[in-house]
């Protein structure tokens, strides 16, 4: 049984104001803002952070944001994509700029979350935004400087649509021990050698790792992905303890 | 406490909806987010189980058909999520708390705290007077179908008046606890109780 932790009730999350540093357009679709925040306690990689908004009138809106920076960050990284609908994430991927403030408070959640201490190896599938916590482990184990065996399999609709294409790529071409695949599901630029379809079972096993390696798998992505991914895994041996989700829904963001 | 920036151009998508229904900090939504820690688990309707339990002490179980054939109550309720949706009039039908208890012959409840347990190891911590006097229920149907499985099938708890991680999904056991414990979430950050009035989100607030 775990030990009742009775100090939880000392450690408020408190609200602190975050200063856009940097903008980075990643996708025609998607920005990071660059944040200084003050005090941050620092996080681990796959966390996320609630972000709140107020307008000239007091009204206030409030989002959860994974973290796409690494913990040996200064900064706190988040990355937005511009979303129909989407309140806070289209108001911050269309009208932010350097300089301005916001109000951020975390980190918050603690299982969807890897760290080198942890060990691999490491299995991460993401879709879409949902690249983003698993980008944050990536970086991670780049500024350790781990050899741990990993591999990202990453879907995306087309090339442009690739998050973090270039640091991937770069990442990659260290020969450290990981490897990065993607598969885009609408359309592929000609001479294209990657997937060209959603993930699936026969692409999960000629990819990934074999479940007799007992990776760590971490998928984030859309439910439709998250649902269909854990579920080919799970048939493909992986042990269910090993795989932790993480949804993007169209909502919430 | 120094006023919060203001978000230059910020107007936000206002709720047409009954906004004095939205607890603090929350946005209404139409659709039905997902959201859990792990791979959606497959029960087929024969093993599944559910028990009550008084510390280490089984004191029922219903299998599906058992289940059923307890009286149904139907609910129209507002779910909160912490990740900050909310959702108005939802329908749920299922089995209350306070008639699980009768049925178990539990007319006073042995403790104060309880302990919910789902399949795959997820677990929550919620206070008995919680559940009863028809605040709480174990769902089986959503707008009158079978609960699907990737929101807590074939039954997940349903305590509509904390935040929704409370009503677990795939819920297969109560156990009475004699002192108030961390279920799985609130282990790692989030709030012992969880009211969405009170925006208590994670530990401290």
């Amino acid at each position: 049984m775990p030990e009742t932790d009775t100090g939880t009730a000392t450690r408020k999350l408190i609200w602190r104001v975050a200063e856009v540093s940097k903008i980075i357009d990643e996708t025609p679709r998607v920005k990071s803002l660059v944040l200084d925040v003050p005090g941050w306690p620092g996080h681990r990689a796959g966390q996320h952070v609630d972000v709140r908004l107020t307008a000239e009138d007091g009204y206030q809106a409030q989002r959860s944001y994974s973290a796409a920076s690494e913990p040996e960050s200064a900064h706190v990284m988040l990355t937005v994509e511009r979303l129909e609908g989407g309140e806070v994430s289209s108001y911050l991927a269309a009208n932010v700029q350097p300089g301005d403030r916001l109000e951020l408070r975390g980190p918050i959640g603690g299982y969807f979350v890897w760290t080198v201490a942890v060990g691999g190896p490491l299995f991460l599938v993401g879709g879409g935004s949902g690249i983003v916590p698993l980008m944050a482990m990536l970086r991670h184990r780049a500024a350790a400087k781990s050899t741990i065996p990993a591999v990202l399999l990453y879907s995306a609709r087309t090339f442009n649509d690739i998050i973090y294409r270039q640091e991937l790529d770069g990442m990659a071409a260290r020969n450290d021990g990981l490897r990065v695949a993607y598969t885009l599901t609408r359309r592929q630029p000609p001479g294209w050698s990657g997937g060209a379809r959603r993930i699936d079972g026969r692409m999960l096993e000629s990819i990934g790792l074999p479940a007799s390696a007992r990776p760590r798998i971490f998928i984030c992505g859309p439910t439709s992905l998250v649902e269909a991914v854990a579920q080919s895994l799970s048939a493909l041996g992986h042990e269910r303890s090993l795989i932790k989700t993480e949804r993007f829904g169209p909502t919430g963001r | 406490m120094t006023q919060p920036p203001i978000s230059r151009g910020f107007r936000g998508r206002r709720s047409d909806g009954p906004t004095e229904r939205l607890p603090p900090g929350q946005h209404l939504v139409s659709d039905f987010p997902v959201l859990s820690a792990g791979p959606t688990p497959k029960t087929k309707l024969e093993d599944w189980r559910f028990s009550l339990y008084d510390g280490h002490t089984a004191l029922a179980e219903w299998s599906w058909a058992d289940f059923q054939s307890l009286p149904q109550t139907s609910l129209k309720v507002d779910i909160h999520c912490v990740t900050s949706w909310s959702k108005l009039d939802t329908h749920w039908q299922g089995v209350t708390i306070d008639t699980l208890f009768e049925a178990a012959g539990v007319s006073e409840p042995p403790t104060s705290f309880t302990m919910i347990h789902s399949e795959g190891d997820y677990t929550t911590n919620i206070p008995v007077e919680d559940l009863i006097e028809g605040k709480a229920m174990v769902a089986t149907r959503y707008e009158g179908d079978p609960l699907e499985a990737v929101h807590g099938g074939p039954a997940r708890l349903l305590v509509p008046h904390l935040y929704f991680w409370k009503s677990a999904k795939w819920v297969r056991r109560l156990q009475f606890i004699p002192d108030d414990e961390p279920g799985f979430w609130e282990e790692l950050g989030y709030h012992m109780y969880g009211d969405p009035w009170r925006e208590q989100r994670y530990a401290g607030d």
